[in-house]
């Protein structure tokens, strides 16, 4: 552990930046926004696992492999949900999600 | 006050501050440039618990591949100097006090829970141990998730190019 830090300062910066993601998936309007609160979400996920395999089982490897694994899916997460917001403006010419309503024509 | 405390909340406030400027900031490469930030100090807290493979990692796929792979998608779809309208009041509401609330239960809990630490000798983190665990099959091993990640970033690709192109 790290000297005159306790976990639970660790834990309440990721805990306020998890809830800052899902404010703006709430509030925002375009769908590039929206994947940027996904990946706020998902990175505060990724500082839990690394301060709990710090901190409380510091013999092991799990949070690692766990952040790691994390990473991987929000890239390919990422770049298929790019392909997705590409292939929309191409049908509807903009990214707003009020103004797509169909999902099939 | 020791120099690593102040690292700590220097790098927590920056966290903090520029995740909701991400999402409050009406310009949206702004945006896009203020999660950079929040993703370079997030790998500070990382190298701060001396888990440099996994800092390398956030820095070059995270700050370096999704950034940028967020910025062209907003090239390419956005105009830069178009500014949002401000958020409906209800929505708004709605999203603030769904913050507030998880926010205050989860540090509750958090502030009530007593966190017990091993008593067992800490392992020395170094790339030759990752290594060795990523590919084991044995106890504690993890080929297997390895494996399956690698065919999902392959599945993930192919749907990428599938979906983008033109004329499907």
């Amino acid at each position: 552990m790290i000297q005159g830090i306790p976990i639970q300062c660790f834990l309440i910066v990721s805990t306020i930046m998890f809830f800052i993601g899902i404010c703006g998936f709430i509030i925002r309007h375009n769908l590039i926004t929206i994947l940027m609160s996904v990946e706020l979400i998902l990175n505060s996920v990724n500082i839990n696992f690394l301060v709990f395999n710090k901190y409380l089982f510091p013999h092991q490897l799990q949070g690692h492999f766990f952040a790691m694994i994390v990473v991987a899916i929000a890239a390919s997460e990422a770049a298929v949900a790019i392909a997705l917001f590409i292939n929309m403006y191409r049908k509807f010419n903009n990214i707003e999600v009020e103004n797509i309503n169909e999902m099939k024509y | 006050m020791e120099l690593n405390q102040i690292m700590f909340f220097l790098l927590a406030g920056l966290i903090l501050i520029f995740s909701l400027l991400t999402i409050t900031s009406r310009m949206i490469l702004r945006a896009a440039i203020y999660l950079l930030i929040v993703l370079v100090a997030t790998s500070g807290l990382y190298f701060m618990l001396n888990f440099e493979f996994i800092a390398a990692i956030q820095l070059t796929l995270y700050a370096g591949g999704i950034v940028v792979l967020i910025i062209f998608s907003i090239l390419l779809t956005s105009h830069i100097s178009h500014k949002f309208e401000q958020p409906a009041v209800a929505n708004a509401f709605a999203g603030i006090l769904t913050g507030i609330l998880g926010c205050g239960v989860a540090l509750w809990s958090i502030m009530k829970f007593p966190f017990t630490p091993t008593t067992q000798p800490p392992l020395e983190v170094n790339m030759k141990q990752i290594g060795m665990h990523l590919l084991n099959t044995g106890n504690y091993g993890y080929a297997l998730p390895f494996e399956v990640i690698s065919v999902l970033l392959l599945a993930a690709m192919i749907a990428a190019i599938v979906i983008a192109k033109k004329g499907n």
